[in-house]
């Protein structure tokens, strides 16, 4: 493939991250097609929640971040100088470990990212945050009251809330960074049977550290250990046969 | 509906178009014992492979869901039933395939006087309104109608358990028919040893339905 263009919806090309001498990401190479649930598996510091956020360059926050090699997100390198992160994260939305709503209304929260890039007409405001809390399974529960604080939610529907407003500003991509972790196991099926849903508009990541839920909601699996990508295939696969060892002992329970 | 449940429901849904497929290739193998149509019996020979690619494909789904959902509780049993199920109906299938055997390789038909008295058709109609039945028990999760082959089912050894006697009176009043009177009794035995698969079948959709173990307990009762 031509340097600088790719023809998957995500792709990794010979990447190596550092924080300042250490190297954390080594060599990875990934390619992602669009409309599929890929998740990363792998014990902690392993580098996968790393990989995640090169997509939409949270990284940048990190002082001593550096990285080698080419990420592209919808075939474009999002690396260069020209690259304008407030349009690559208009693209690639995120989700975190903690549900983390502003602490405004439900409606204000859906509609933030929307405000923020200077949308005030309110027909577009409501129908988004109507479109956006349906897709994310939350609109029957909070429709009665949208003027309701976000921080009255319980901690699965805030979770659902953050994903409603990550939905808002039409992402293509959503990386999901231990989305279910706080959660109860009914709220996690809940994110989970969401997740299973979304995959028909978007494109997913999820870093997790439950394989089940690994096992339950993506297409592909990719195991990471030591910054290394160990094997990526099919979670069919990869939890019936992996090819490697250390990823049999890794989803076995018997390291990690 | 989650994730899970569309898998098993597709996993029902393959294990019925097995079932239905058992059914059909007991019919066909019927079909070409009554008339000696060794073209039938090809199919049937033809479709077995078809059967047994069923058994790889339900066999390796089962693999997935455990592997992929951990199911538990009734979901797992339902999982552990359906193994079972699958082997039981590849092997009722390789019953039928071997009777069309039979067929090709013996394509001349024994007296009708010694096939009306074995009563090896009526033992046919009873396997094919067995497995009729069972797959009408599994589609609906009827355990009641599950259990209801168990009736079938011992009308089936009461025919082969006179079959014996009665081939052996024809043989020694002809013993020429002897190789033919063999493979009649053979016959005989694959449809007594397919209503054993057909009642392993239903002790298995009860286990996953009501949680009672069958196995190697008497015939329960209606």
């Amino acid at each position: 493939m031509k340097k600088g263009k790719s023809n998957y919806e995500l792709e990794t090309r010979d990447v190596n991250v550092y924080y300042g001498t250490n190297k954390v990401l080594s060599n990875i190479n990934m390619q992602i097609e669009a409309n599929t649930v890929t998740a990363f598996i792998g014990p902690s510091g392993c580098g996968k929640s790393t990989y995640l956020r090169l997509f939409n360059r949270m990284n940048d926050y990190i002082s001593d971040f550096r990285k080698e090699g080419e990420i592209y997100v919808e075939g474009k390198e999002i690396y260069k100088k020209k690259t304008k992160i407030e349009e690559l994260r208009k693209k690639v939305g995120m989700v975190f470990q903690k549900p983390s709503p502003f602490p405004k209304s439900i409606y204000e929260n859906v509609v933030y990212g929307l405000r923020i890039q200077g949308i005030t007409n309110k027909g577009i405001l409501d129908n988004a945050a109507r479109t956006s809390l349906k897709q994310a399974a939350l609109w029957e529960e909070v429709k009665a009251d949208l003027n309701k604080s976000a921080l009255a939610l319980s901690g699965g529907q805030q979770q659902r809330l953050c994903i409603a407003r990550a939905l808002a500003v039409e992402p293509s991509i959503l990386l999901m960074d231990e989305p279910a972790s706080a959660l109860d196991p009914i709220s996690t099926a809940k994110i989970e049977e969401l997740i299973h849903e979304l995959k028909q508009k978007y494109t997913i990541l999820i870093v997790t550290h439950n394989m089940q839920q690994a096992g339950r909601v993506s297409d592909k699996t990719g195991f990471f250990y030591m910054g290394e990508l160990i094997e990526f295939g099919p979670t069919k696969q990869i939890f019936t046969n992996p090819k490697q060892k250390q990823t049999e002992n890794y989803i076995s329970g018997k390291f990690g | 509906m989650t994730h899970l449940e569309e898998e098993l429901e597709q996993l029902m849904e393959a294990v019925v178009s097995m079932t239905k497929m058992t059914i059909s290739q007991m019919q066909k193998a019927k079909e070409a014992y009554l008339t000696m149509d060794v073209d039938i019996a090809e199919e049937v020979v033809h479709n077995e492979a078809r059967i047994n690619a069923m058994e790889l494909s339900i066999d390796r789904d089962c693999e997935n869901i455990f592997a992929l959902f951990n199911p538990v509780a009734s979901d797992l049993r339902l999982v552990m039933a359906v193994l079972k199920i699958i082997a039981d109906l590849e092997r009722i299938g390789d019953y039928a395939h071997g009777i069309a055997n039979y067929v090709i390789e013996e394509n001349d038909r024994i007296s009708e006087d010694l096939l009306d008295k074995t009563q090896v058709f009526k033992m046919f109609d009873v396997v094919i309104s067995m497995l009729e039945d069972i797959k009408i028990a599994i589609v609906e999760e009827d355990t009641k109608l599950a259990r209801k082959v168990y009736q079938k089912d011992s009308k089936l050894n009461k025919i082969n358990k006179n079959a014996s006697e009665i081939i052996t009176e024809f043989i020694k009043s002809d013993p020429e028919i002897t190789r033919k009177a063999l493979y009649l009794f053979s016959v005989i035995r694959k449809l007594e040893r397919a209503g054993d698969h057909i009642k392993n079948i239903a002790e298995d959709l009860i286990f996953y339905v009501e949680v009672v173990v069958l196995r190697h307990k008497r015939a329960p009762e209606n």
